[in-house]
Order: structure tokens, then C-alpha cells, then sequence
């Protein structure tokens, strides 16, 4: 039986701040970090949103486009690296939030930037197992890059939702292959009671994320006998603005398969919301017929990949709720420095 | 707040539970025992639509300890499109755009939260309608 | 039910009164009120106290102030409406004479605010309010009554100015009161240019934060002869409550709860709205005093603004509000402020308010209010 995306949405805080605002009161040279990240702002959380309300708007974006009743959702998986709480899953709020619960499978995931796939993964096996009619799989971030570190030019915030479903007539794309590939690699983590993460610099690049990816997109294409010119589209994960571009031409694919989905120069790197952000941008442009392959990637290492096809209710689905791009492009409030430092709590307030 | 106690009011914070009295229509958000219209005690559930209007509002600037981080912050009175009013807070929008019938929509957000430590309380609050 | 006159009363002077604790914050009230209508003996007592339990940590208040007031084992009652905790112990001291049940009861209020720090104040204020669906949006005080502001103000063309005015009035009456905690004028830019708490009122809007007692002794009208003291007949009482939420109201640019109160106060007296000389009402926000004017039917809703503008309620206006400074410029120690009410009104009927002595009092009202007007109660009393 078709197992795919019944239902699909997105959310985005509405602030941004700009790469020279954060650069001028590091004393950094805006400049080259915009040519060196391809970014030029990145989205911006209120003191009220985190994780959980993330995943909450986008699951509700999700279910207008589902056309479901949430009570028939039998999983809700939420990925980030953002929980609100060290002990207590971020899925139950979701789950309580859309009605999907008491019965109802949940759990939190975490592995880095690739939680949001791994939600998504799960979500679609139970259904293709037929252990459940509908799931939900979601990743959101409200991530922290440690003040005056490259990081902090790209750590952004947002959340994708995905539900997984075996109705043909609901039908928006289908999966046809899933692939994962891991390995333990340390460079990018954050250990228990840290604010901020550590990086292993240049490590986090060709022997993590590239090799890594190149691991999940040849394995996906092998298993499935295709190659990349059968894509309209790919999603990579996007820590930045130029990895995505650079591993999508070693591994053979054209800048126009890559564009659409590729949101971080104006969004940031949503984290384990990137790729998935990235693949609600493409369902909100695709056209019946379309193949789309999107790989996720999370520090660790490990990277999820998925080759779809798109379906023709995606036509009069995708209106149903607010499109991505303009979520990126219409919505938007700029902040200052200051009131950055403010909503990302990195001032300290007294006891 | 006693974790208890938000717990109680999920269904009204997360899922804008009301109920519709059957005798004679009223909705009442949070949902009551008996009708404050009718005396009647017998209701439906149901979960109200997340749309309404502002009828007053203000800004505060000098907040309770709970919220002083939040300050300055609108606030305003909401018609919900089911007819119950519900007070609130105002987010993502800027002042000038504050005006009584501005339409909103409640989205979920953090409401407040006991410290570090303490319980995270999650409600609804409005946002700006923007096509 | 027999009538019932007041023939004492006693307030001393508010403020933040460091050395003194709520014990003795009572006492000393209740023993001006004692001694000015020649008892020392109570049947009974009621105390209208908001929050003791978290200004002073004590509950149990009726118990340890008998006790205090060296009234040993009389019945004794502490009630709470919020900020209409003393209207409702005047109401009931009347209910326990005019029943016959009682034949000197004393009605006092009393509140220690300043012990605790601002933000425990302010949230044991708000508790006021409907602590659920109202605290949950971080709305404060002065944000529920600055909304009602901006309600009237749309329906109304209320002006920002009127609601300066209306402090203006009340501190130029207060600079008379002796025992006011404010008695220094105030102008119309000073007001507008204080501190903003809720758009659109600011500090100046708004009454203090006060330690103070009042107390108000109660007998059967027709023994007054034998205490040979002035008495002032209570001729009206009423009671109301409605919503605690300002989004539960039908109209919120009103008072139900104070429309409903006076219309039953009126009935009781007899008399209609022209018929009262003055009158203390809740201005615990410069909007409530406007609001509240329309709701006694001072004037019709909507020109409760052009009403404070025109000088309708100074001193020498049709209908005096506030002469005692009100609780903007006199202070408001929560429980106590309904019976200061009542003690400006009985000094005004007896012709021994000093300098603010109005030449028209022989029918005077107080409204008393509970929170954003949740509860109402008014008093109309008359000369005898």
C-alpha cells in the first residue's frame, strides 16, 4: 500500500535580525560571514515560543491541510534540540494541544539537527507496518549559537509538521524509499546542564556532514535504482547557505532542484526543523508527478533520507494554510542586538 | 500556579474547550455547572473557533513579578467569533496597530513559568490576523 | 426592621505607618470611633479586611482585634469583598442593629499594605480579579480598568484629560484632609506625565498603596437621644455582584454592579439620584470615579468626563465628588476605605468637615467597590 504525507505545515516566528547587527557588536566583519555562510538573517523567537509552541502551530497547519480529525492521530513524535524540559516530552503538549490524545503512541526525539526526520521516519514505519492510521511526526528548534560564535549567525528557530498516512484520496505525496545512514562521529554536541553547544570547527564539515550525506543520498539512490537527474527537487540539510549548494553539486544535482527548498540565507538554520522547512517549501511549489529526495542531517552523525512523489491533491491542498515562503517573507518584524539578547535569554537576569 | 490547577484548564489553554447550553444557545468559556442565562444544566462541549475580534486593550508597562521580563506587553478583551469574550495577551504585532475590532487569531504560547525550575504554563494568546 | 443611625466614627491618619501594626492600626481607629460617640462597650463587630492573611499573615482577624480592642468575647466578624471589604462590614454592622438582634455594633476596616514588597502587594491585589482567566494574560489592575478607559473613551470621546481632572479634583480636595495620605495638589500635565502603568492611565491615575483603619459605630436611630451625639440616619443600603471578569460584563463602560446597588439603596431611601447632596465614591482609578458617576445616575452615560470637566463635582458643584480627597489623594487601605466613606459623609451631615465643609449636606452617598466591579455596595444616610 502508498505510504506518504497526508498533511503538512509549517511555522515561523515572526523577528528576524540581520548578520551585521550581530556583527557589529562582536566586532566581526558582517561581510564575509555573509559570503561565507550565504545568510543574511535568521528568525528570531519571542520569549514565548519555544519548541513546543512551534510544533504545536505547525501540527495544527498540518491537520487543515490533512483534513483529518486529530483523534485518529496514533503517534505524535516531536525531534529538536530545543525540548522545553529536560523530563517531560514535548509531544504530550502537542498531543493535548491537537486533541490527538489519550490514545495516541508519543515520544521526544533528539540526535541533533536530524530529530525532525527521525519523527517523520517513525511515523511513516507505523503506518506502513499498519500499526496506526495516522501519524504525526514534527521537528522544531529554538537552538542557541553561543554569543560571538560562527553559530550564532545561523542558530534560528521554526518548525515543520508532517502526517503520515495510507489514504490514497488524501494523498499529497507519497514516500517511495527511505534510506539512513549513521556512524559516530563527534562534531558537533552539548553535554547535560550546558547552555551552549561545542563544535569541532572544520571537523563538523567534509568528514561529518559531507561524508554523511553522501552516505544517505548514494545509498537512497542505489536501493532505489535512480539518479539525480529523476529529482525536481532535493532538500539538504542547511546549516548554512553553502553546504547545501556544495554537497548537492558533488553529488550531482543542479542549482534549480536545490533552490526551492534551500531557505537558510533568509531563515537560518532552523535545525531539526531545516530539511523538513525545506520540504514544506517544496510541497508548497511542487506539481503532481514531481520526485522530490530530501536528507537531513544531524550532528552525531547520522542522516535520514526520503525519495517522494508527489500526488494531485496537492493542488488544492497547499492553500489551506500559509505557505512557507510567505511565513519567511511577509511576516517579518527586524530586532536589534539588544532585544536578541533579551528573547534568547542570553542576559542575565537577577535571582 | 499549582501544577493541578493549569492542568484543570487544558481543554479552555490548549484546545479552547467551551460549552453551548442546549436550552437556550448561551457558550461559556470557561465551561460551567449551570447556564448564567437560563439556569440550565445540561450543555454540549465543543472547541470554539480560534478567531474573534478586539472590543478594548491596553499596554501595560508596569507587570506583576510573573511577568515583568514580558513588559511592555498588550493586553486586550477578544470576541471570540462564538460569541464569549476572553481576556488576553496581544503578541507579534507592533502598537500602532492596536485598535478596538483589530481581528486576531489565538495561537498557543508560553503563558508563564514558576522560575527555571517550575512547570511551564502554556495558553492561547492573539496574534494579528494577516492574510 | 428598625432604623439606624450612626453615632460615631473615627479614622486616624494614613500613610505608611511604619511603627504601627495591624493590630494597632485597628485599634487606634476603632477607639476614635468609640470615644467620639461616648461607648466603650460593643455588642458586636464587624472588620472589613481584603488580604490580612498575605499583607500581615494573620487570618482569624475578628479574634485577635476584639481581643485587642479590650472587647473581650463579643461576636465578632471579619468579611472580605475585596476592595469593598469596609462597605460590606458597614452593610452588616446595619443589618445586626436594624434586626434587632444587636444595639451597638461597630463597623470598621482596616488593611497593613506596606510590610510585604511592591510585587507581593500588587499580587495579593490581584487576587482581586479572576485569578484564572484574567491572570493568565498578565493583565494587571490599572491594565483592567485602563481597557475600560479605552471602551468608554471609543463609545464616548472620553478624553485623556478628563480622567487627569478627576485626580486634579480629588488632590485639591485632599490637600483639606488632615488625615489624607496625598494632601498636595496635583496638575493636569503632572498627571499625564507620570509614570505609565497602562496605557492610557498612568501613576498619577491611580490610588496608593496605604496602611490605615477606620471604624464607624452603629445604634438604633431612635436610642441616638441617650449617647448625646450627633447621629446621622442610614436611609439606604444595597448590594450587588456581578462578573468578577471585566470580559464577563454585559457593557464595560459601566458598572453594573454599582447601577444595581444604588437603584436598591434608592428604593430603600426613597430618594433618586437629584436628591443626593454629595457623595464618596471608588475612584481607585481616576476612569472608575467617571464611570461610577454615570452608573448612580449623576449623569448620563457618557458625560461623566465633560461632567468633571465643567466643575459639576468640585466642592462647589452640583453634585460634590470625592470632597474627602477620595481614595486617590486620601489613600487606600483596602478593607478600611469603605468606612472612610462613610466617615467623611457622617462628618459632612454633622457640619464637622473643617475646611471642607460643603454649605448643601444633608443627604450624602458612598459606593464601595470590589475589584474591577465585581461587588458593589452603596449607603445613602440623612441628617436626623
Amino acid at each position: 500500500m502508498a505510504v506518504g504525507i497526508i498533511g503538512y505545515g509549517a511555522h515561523i516566528p515572526r523577528r528576524r535580525i540581520k548578520v551585521e547587527e550581530i556583527a557589529k557588536v562582536w566586532g566581526a566583519d558582517a561581510p564575509s560571514y555573509k559570503k561565507g555562510l550565504e545568510l543574511r538573517e535568521k528568525s528570531v523567537p519571542g520569549l514565548d515560543e519555544d519548541t513546543i509552541t512551534l510544533a504545536v502551530e505547525a501540527a495544527r497547519n498540518a491537520l487543515l491541510r490533512a483534513q483529518i480529525e486529530a483523534a485518529d492521530i496514533g503517534c505524535v513524535y516531536v525531534g529538536s534540540e530545543s525540548h522545553p524540559y529536560a523530563v517531560k516530552p514535548s509531544g504530550v503538549t502537542v498531543a493535548e494541544a491537537i486533541g490527538a490524545t489519550p490514545d495516541c503512541h508519543c515520544a521526544d526525539f533528539e540526535f541533533a539537527c536530524k530529530a525532525g526526520s527521525e519523527g517523520m521516519f517513525v511515523a511513516y514505519g507505523l503506518v506502513k507496518a499498519g500499526l496506526i492510521k495516522y501519524g504525526l511526526g514534527i521537528g522544531a528548534d529554538t537552538s542557541q549559537g553561543a554569543p560571538g560564535d560562527a553559530l550564532e549567525y545561523s542558530a534560528a528557530a521554526g518548525g515543520a509538521a508532517f502526517i503520515m498516512g495510507a489514504d490514497d484520496s488524501k494523498m499529497l505525496a507519497t514516500i517511495e524509499e527511505t534510506f539512513s545512514f549513521m556512524t559516530d562521529t563527534p562534531d558537533f554536541w552539548r553535554r547535560e546542564h550546558q547552555y551552549y553547544p561545542m563544535h569541532g570547527g572544520r571537523f563538523t564539515g567534509e568528514p561529518a556532514y559531507f561524508r554523511t550525506v553522501h552516505g544517505a543520498v548514494n545509498g537512497i539512490l542505489e536501493k532505489s535504482k535512480m539518479k539525480p537527474a529523476d529529482f525536481k527537487y532535493v532538500i539538504f540539510h542547511q546549516p548554512n547557505g553553502k553546504f547545501p549548494k556544495r554537497v548537492g553539486k558533488q553529488l550531482g544535482f543542479k542549482p534549480e532542484q536545490i533552490d526551492t527548498g534551500r531557505l537558510v540565507p533568509t531563515l537560518g538554520n532552523t535545525y531539526s526543523g531545516a530539511s523538513p522547512l525545506g520540504l514544506t517549501a517544496v510541497l508548497d511549489a511542487a506539481d503532481p508527478g514531481d520526485r522530490v529526495l530530501m536528507c537531513s542531517y544531524g550532528s552525531g552523525a547520522g542522516s535520514d533520507a526520503f525519495i517522494l512523489t508527489v500526488q494531485e491533491r496537492i493542488k488544492e491542498a497547499r492553500g489551506l494554510a500559509p505557505t512557507t515562503r510567505w511565513l519567511l517573507d511577509e511576516n517579518v518584524r527586524y530586532v536589534e542586538y539588544g532585544e536578541y539578547a533579551k528573547l534568547r535569554r542570553k542576559i542575565r537576569l537577577a535571582e | 500556579m499549582p501544577p493541578a490547577r493549569a492542568w484543570r484548564s487544558y481543554p479552555q489553554t490548549y484546545r479552547l474547550e467551551a460549552a453551548r447550553c442546549r436550552s437556550c444557545g448561551t457558550v461559556h468559556f470557561p465551561p460551567r455547572l449551570i447556564c448564567r442565562q437560563c439556569q440550565s444544566r445540561d450543555f454540549e462541549t465543543f472547541r470554539m473557533q480560534r478567531t474573534g475580534k478586539v472590543v478594548t486593550h491596553t499596554i501595560i508597562r508596569t507587570p506583576a513579578a510573573a511577568f515583568a521580563g514580558d513588559a511592555p506587553f498588550a493586553v486586550a478583551i477578544v470576541e471570540m467569533d462564538d460569541g464569549v469574550r476572553l481576556t488576553t495577551q496581544l503578541v507579534d504585532l507592533d502598537f500602532e496597530e492596536l485598535k478596538v475590532g483589530l481581528p486576531v487569531r489565538l495561537e498557543l504560547r508560553r503563558a508563564f513559568s514558576e522560575g527555571d525550575a517550575g512547570v511551564i504554563h502554556y495558553a492561547y494568546k492573539a496574534i494579528p490576523v494577516r492574510s | 426592621m428598625r432604623d439606624v443611625a450612626v453615632i460615631g466614627v473615627g479614622m486616624q491618619k494614613w500613610g505608611e505607618l511604619w511603627t504601627k501594626s495591624i493590630r494597632d492600626i485597628f485599634v487606634e481607629s476603632a477607639l476614635l470611633a468609640m470615644d467620639d460617640a461616648g461607648v466603650d462597650h460593643l455588642d458586636s463587630m464587624y472588620v472589613g479586611s481584603m488580604s490580612p492573611g498575605i499583607f500581615s499573615s494573620q487570618e482569624h482577624l475578628e479574634s485577635v482585634l476584639a481581643d485587642y480592642l479590650g472587647q473581650h468575647h463579643i461576636p465578632g466578624t471579619r468579611v472580605e469583598s475585596a476592595c469593598a471589604s469596609g462597605g460590606l462590614a458597614f452593610r452588616l454592622g446595619w443589618m445586626e442593629v436594624a434586626s434587632g438582634l444587636s444595639d451597638i455594633v461597630l463597623a470598621g476596616g482596616v488593611e497593613k499594605m506596606t510590610d510585604i514588597s511592591g510585587s507581593e502587594a500588587t499580587y495579593a491585589l490581584a487576587t482581586a480579579a479572576d485569578m484564572k482567566w484574567e491572570g493568565l494574560s498578565g493583565v494587571t489592575f490599572p491594565g483592567l480598568y485602563a481597557m475600560m478607559a479605552v471602551a468608554h473613551m471609543e463609545r464616548y470621546g472620553t478624553k485623556r484629560e478628563h480622567l487627569a481632572q478627576v485626580a486634579v479634583k480629588n488632590h485639591a480636595n485632599g490637600s483639606k484632609n488632615p488625615r489624607a495620605q496625598f494632601p498636595f495638589p496635583v496638575t493636569v500635565e503632572q498627571v499625564i506625565n507620570s509614570v505609565k502603568v497602562a496605557d492610557p492611565l498612568n501613576i498619577l491615575d491611580c490610588s496608593p498603596i496605604t496602611d490605615g483603619g477606620a471604624a464607624a459605630i452603629l445604634v438604633p436611630a431612635d436610642k441616638v437621644k441617650d449617647y448625646g451625639k450627633p447621629g446621622v440616619r442610614i436611609i439606604g443600603s444595597g448590594h450587588a455582584t456581578d462578573s468578577i471578569a471585566l470580559h464577563g460584563r454585559d457593557d464595560l463602560t459601566t458598572i453594573a454592579a454599582a447601577a444595581k446597588a444604588a437603584e436598591r439603596a434608592y428604593a430603600m431611601a426613597g430618594k433618586k439620584p437629584e436628591d443626593i447632596d454629595f457623595a464618596e465614591v471608588h475612584d481607585c482609578f481616576t476612569i472608575a470615579e467617571i464611570v461610577i458617576s454615570e452608573a448612580l445616575g449623576f449623569f448620563e452615560p457618557g458625560q461623566g468626563g465633560p461632567a468633571v470637566e465643567s466643575g459639576a463635582t468640585a466642592p462647589d458643584g452640583k453634585i460634590p465628588i470625592n470632597v474627602s480627597g477620595g481614595l486617590k489623594s486620601k489613600g487606600h487601605p483596602v478593607g478600611a476605605t469603605g468606612i472612610a466613606q462613610i466617615v467623611e459623609v457622617v462628618e459632612q451631615l454633622r457640619g464637622a468637615a473643617g475646611e471642607r465643609q460643603l454649605k448643601q449636606a444633608r443627604v450624602g452617598l458612598t459606593q464601595n467597590m470590589g475589584g474591577s466591579g465585581g461587588s458593589c455596595l452603596v449607603h445613602i444616610m440623612e441628617v436626623m
